[in-house]
């Protein structure tokens, strides 16, 4: 395997409450290697965002705080730069696109004026026609028509869809070598959902950037992921590549996960949540996280009472769960039906 | 895993109920712009501006307070005589259209017309100034002490807060005879620096609400450096009040000036100043034309100002939707 660039260590997060310390990330460790795609999954506030958020260096800080952890970044800790250095990573080497495009442009600035807003923060010099140019370039990679036109139109004038390639052609305007994309598609329906995944394809093609994706959606992990983090209380517990998660899942909350979807292809009265709600993350119950909602916990004092670590539960396949092996054959129903349909076909 | 891999998606089709990858449908909702189906859409400041110009009163005034302002800046082309010109042939004239003394003469025969011409050319000059030098100012600490929070932000608003605690006019009083009056540059600094509070305020409050929104966050991930975020993105979004405000110190300042110079602490003669040829008509109440003239000049200043900062005020605000007549 190549060297990883972004490699992050450890990384906690917290939150100072008045009701006590929010521990939204809890030692969280992985790697990001060129040009793939990692997908994060999770519940809100499984700490998915805020991870992420932390190595742009954007937890307000206070009441935010970053106790322990390393996040190298081509070869320089991102949690221990200055302010400036940080700001020249930011938008240049790694970029961010934000959950909704409906507020995340400035609605004062006209769209390719703002386009041409990131390029001209990172490269001053640069006269104003060769960045009008690379703003209309940038808007074709994006598949935004009538680019003429739009480029002087106020964001206002845009739709969803078009806000949300906007910001990806923003996002990609200084090639960067990682693109994090915080639910790029929550915000928009699901026609558009399905253009905005052709974009992120295309720009990765373009920039051939990894991609960190940030989201609940598993359909979309599934379109889009080389590799899948599933997070749980600010922990990941269970880390491998798309098709094993997908087809061999070894934590029983990726199987919650899964199940939970509703599904087109059985007749089916009712959806299957996993029981219970997320721990509190300011008192989290002690030994695994997850145990009070588990189906592989009840009554076993092991789970209660010792923090499952993630551990190799096959090549490349990590799992925090202390009874992963009796997952054995054990796949979501959603997977069955799907595979009895790929079969049949 | 051979039966994962053997259909093209499989695991898509499980997760999202298949058909995810529509053909894009993007190219009908464009094509509209060909036909001219599309609804023209406008800038905030093409809505602001058509708003502002159906407020009858506030354009009506826009356009008197622009042609008394002018009449001030070619002074010398419109002013029959000199501002200091004496004609021993008319001591305390009344108005007469005789060798051109239309609002009469003062005691030493001098035109007042002309001085009221030269003295709106001061007041304009002051007011202009005074709006610009405090807006700039509050902006600035304002800006800061709204962006940055903390510490900064309190030390920067008790400031602004002693500032505006002082008592106006004795403040002006003393500073005037401190400093030495006369100059008109220094009545302007003066009221500058005791202006600039209320934008500091304004512009602090907004600065605080932008602060927190997402494209603030967004242009911060893009890289873009704190004085970047607040002069090109956050700046925009409040230049409606501070473009209210702005206008409305234009009045104010004129009015204070007037004031101070109606006192004697302002500009001094021979420099004619609206304020101060008011005065010269309390010696003869009989010569009312020293009195009404400059004062009427001074009220209509002031009162065109308000009307075109409330016609600001309702164009720039985005809540307000009702059309006017």
């Amino acid at each position: 395997m190549p060297d990883p660039i972004l490699s992050i260590k450890d990384l906690a997060v917290e939150f100072n409450t008045e009701d006590g310390v929010v521990r939204a990330v809890d030692g969280v460790t992985y790697d990001v290697y060129p040009g793939e795609v990692l997908g994060i999954v999770g519940e809100s506030g499984s700490g998915k965002s805020v991870s992420t958020m932390a190595l742009l260096g954007l937890i307000p800080q206070p009441p935010g705080r970053i106790p322990r952890g390393e996040a190298i970044f081509s070869g320089r800790d991102l949690l221990k730069m200055k302010k400036k250095q940080l700001r020249d990573v930011r938008g240049k080497d790694m970029a961010m696109v934000f959950q909704d495009p409906m507020t995340s442009l400035n609605p004062v600035l006209k769209v390719g004026h703002q386009l041409g807003e990131a390029v001209k923060t990172h490269f001053p010099k640069r006269g104003a026609d060769e960045i009008k140019e690379q703003v209309v370039r940038l808007m074709r990679t994006v598949g935004i028509p009538n680019v003429e036109r739009r480029y002087e139109q106020y964001p206002h004038e845009f739709s969803g869809g078009m806000r949300q390639r906007a910001m990806i052609a923003m996002a990609i305007a200084n090639d960067p070598s990682l693109l994090i994309a915080d639910e790029p598609t929550t915000a928009l329906d699901v026609t558009i959902q399905a253009q905005i995944l052709e974009v992120l394809k295309e720009a990765q093609k373009e920039t051939h950037a990894a991609i960190i994706l940030i989201t609940h959606d598993l359909g979309l992990i599934a379109e889009l992921a080389d590799r899948v983090l599933v997070m749980y209380a600010g922990k990941i517990v269970e880390q491998g590549d798309v098709f094993t998660i997908f087809s061999s899942p070894r934590h029983p909350y990726t199987i919650g996960l899964m199940d939970s979807l509703p599904r087109l292809t059985a007749e089916e009265k009712w959806l299957q949540p996993i029981p219970g709600q997320p721990p509190s993350l300011i008192n989290r119950p002690p030994g695994c996280p997850f145990h009070p909602r588990c189906f592989l916990s009840q009554g076993r004092a092991r789970c209660r009472e010792e923090e499952p670590p993630l551990r190799s539960i096959a090549d490349g396949h990590l799992t925090a769960c202390h009874f992963g092996e009796e997952l054995e054959g054990r796949i979501s129903k959603q997977m069955e039906a799907a595979l009895a349909e790929g079969a049949a076909t | 895993m051979p039966e994962t891999q053997s259909g093209p998606t499989p695991v898509a089709a499980a997760a999202a109920g298949g058909g995810l990858l529509a053909p894009p449908a993007g190219d009908v909702a464009e094509s509209l712009y060909e036909h001219g189906l599309e609804v023209r859409a406008r800038s905030q400041w093409a809505y602001a501006r058509k708003r502002f110009l159906r407020h009858r009163l506030a354009v009506a005034s826009l356009i008197v307070v622009t042609a008394i302002f002018l009449c001030g800046v070619f002074a010398n082309f419109i002013a029959p005589h000199s501002y200091s010109a004496i004609d021993l042939n008319y001591l305390y004239h009344a108005p007469t259209v005789k060798s051109a003394h239309y609002f009469g003469t003062d005691a030493l025969g001098r035109d007042y017309f002309s001085r009221v011409v030269y003295g709106i050319r001061t007041s304009a000059k002051v007011g202009l100034v005074v709006a610009l030098l405090s807006t700039v100012i509050g902006m600035f600490v304002g800006g800061i002490a709204g962006y940055f929070g903390g510490w900064i932000d309190n030390i920067l608003m008790r400031i602004t807060d002693l500032v505006l605690t002082l008592p106006l006019l004795p403040l002006l009083l003393t500073a005037a005879a401190l400093l030495g009056q006369g100059n008109e540059w220094r009545v302007t600094l003066i009221l500058a620096f005791v202006f600039w509070t209320n934008l500091a305020r304004i512009v602090r409050g907004s600065f605080l609400s932008l602060r927190e929104k997402e494209y603030v966050e967004a242009a911060k991930a893009a890289g873009a450096g704190d004085f970047r975020i607040m002069f090109r993105h956050m700046l925009p979004n409040s230049l409606g009040p501070i473009v209210v405000n702005g206008t409305l110190t234009v009045g104010t300042a004129i009015l204070v000036e007037a004031a101070l110079s109606f006192l004697g602490f302002g500009i001094q003669p021979p420099t004619p100043a609206l304020g101060a040829l008011v005065t010269e008509g309390q010696d003869n109440p009989q010569a009312w034309w020293l009195t009404v003239f400059p004062g009427l000049t001074l009220v209509l200043i002031v009162l065109c100002v308000n009307f075109v900062g409330d016609g600001l005020r309702d164009a720039l605000d985005p809540t307000q939707r009702r059309v006017r007549a």
